[in-house]
């Protein structure tokens, strides 16, 4: 598992979904891992070259800030940014985040992509075998569970 | 005792080499081996071995015990399960986000159908 993929379908029409992943006011809404605290501050400059920042606070208290580029913005479908934990904890380095909305009957179709989660993956992903690392991995741990 | 981070960062360096992920497997199905049986299948050295092996080590990856000259290497999987767990937060970060960015999406969606009436 070199990146972490989720895909969800929701009942609004990509140009809304699109907003509200893209706008500091859609950000402020749903941000965070969990449902204590709102997001204390967004900003989204959303083209290619802006920057967002988001601010929020966990149940445990702790403030956490992530930050990154959009690097690609392509309304009502694509987007693609840099992201880096800026407060709150250690920096595991650069990731990225890829969103690809599609219609679909009943809405949206969201495809959320986090990729290269860690400094090491970043720096040899180029490197060939990493990829089936973590497959195996997981096939060994469920094994062994 | 090293910080979280730095032992993610071992365990993921330790794992980004495929001649040590080639001996990890070896492990994973035999259970425990001699250096000298783990070493028998690559086309490299004894010695460039026993340095992939302090690196395994060093992360905790594999123990190793001697008994007379023979030394024992056995899998140690803590480390990977640490490394799974640190992959599996962000999934539930994103996650609940999401879930969350369902119900803020689905209600400007019944505010934009209630204006287009």
């Amino acid at each position: 598992m070199t990146s972490l993929t989720l895909v969800r379908r929701v009942r609004a029409r990509p140009s809304i979904v699109f907003e509200a992943m893209t706008t500091a006011e859609g950000i402020s809404h749903w941000w965070g891992p969990d449902a204590g605290e709102p997001v204390l501050a967004a900003e989204s400059d959303p083209r290619p070259g802006g920057r967002y920042r988001v601010r929020f606070r966990t149940t445990d208290g702790l403030e956490h800030e992530a930050s990154g580029e959009y690097l690609e913005v392509t309304p009502p479908a694509r987007i693609v940014m840099s992201w880096r934990w800026t407060a709150g904890g250690a920096d595991p380095g650069e990731s990225r985040v890829e969103i690809a909305l599609r219609a679909v009957a009943e809405g949206t179709e969201i495809t959320f992509t986090h990729a290269r989660l860690h400094d090491e993956e970043s720096r040899l992903s180029h490197e060939g075998g990493w990829v089936g690392a973590f497959d195996k991995l997981e096939a060994y741990l469920a094994e062994k569970a | 005792m090293v910080n979280y981070n730095e032992r993610l960062d071992r365990t993921f360096a330790a794992l980004v080499d495929p001649t040590r992920r080639a001996i990890l497997t070896k492990l994973e199905r035999k259970g425990a081996l001699s250096v000298s049986e783990l070493a028998a299948p690559f086309a490299i050295k004894l010695p460039a071995v026993m340095k992939h092996l302090d690196v395994l080590a060093d992360a905790g990856l594999i123990t190793r015990a001697k008994a007379g000259r023979t030394v024992t290497v056995r899998l140690r999987p803590q480390p990977m399960r640490e490394a799974m767990e640190w992959l599996r937060r962000y999934e539930r970060f994103w996650s609940i986000g999401l879930d969350r960015l369902a119900v803020y999406a689905e209600a400007r969606e019944a505010e934009a159908k209630e204006k287009e009436r």
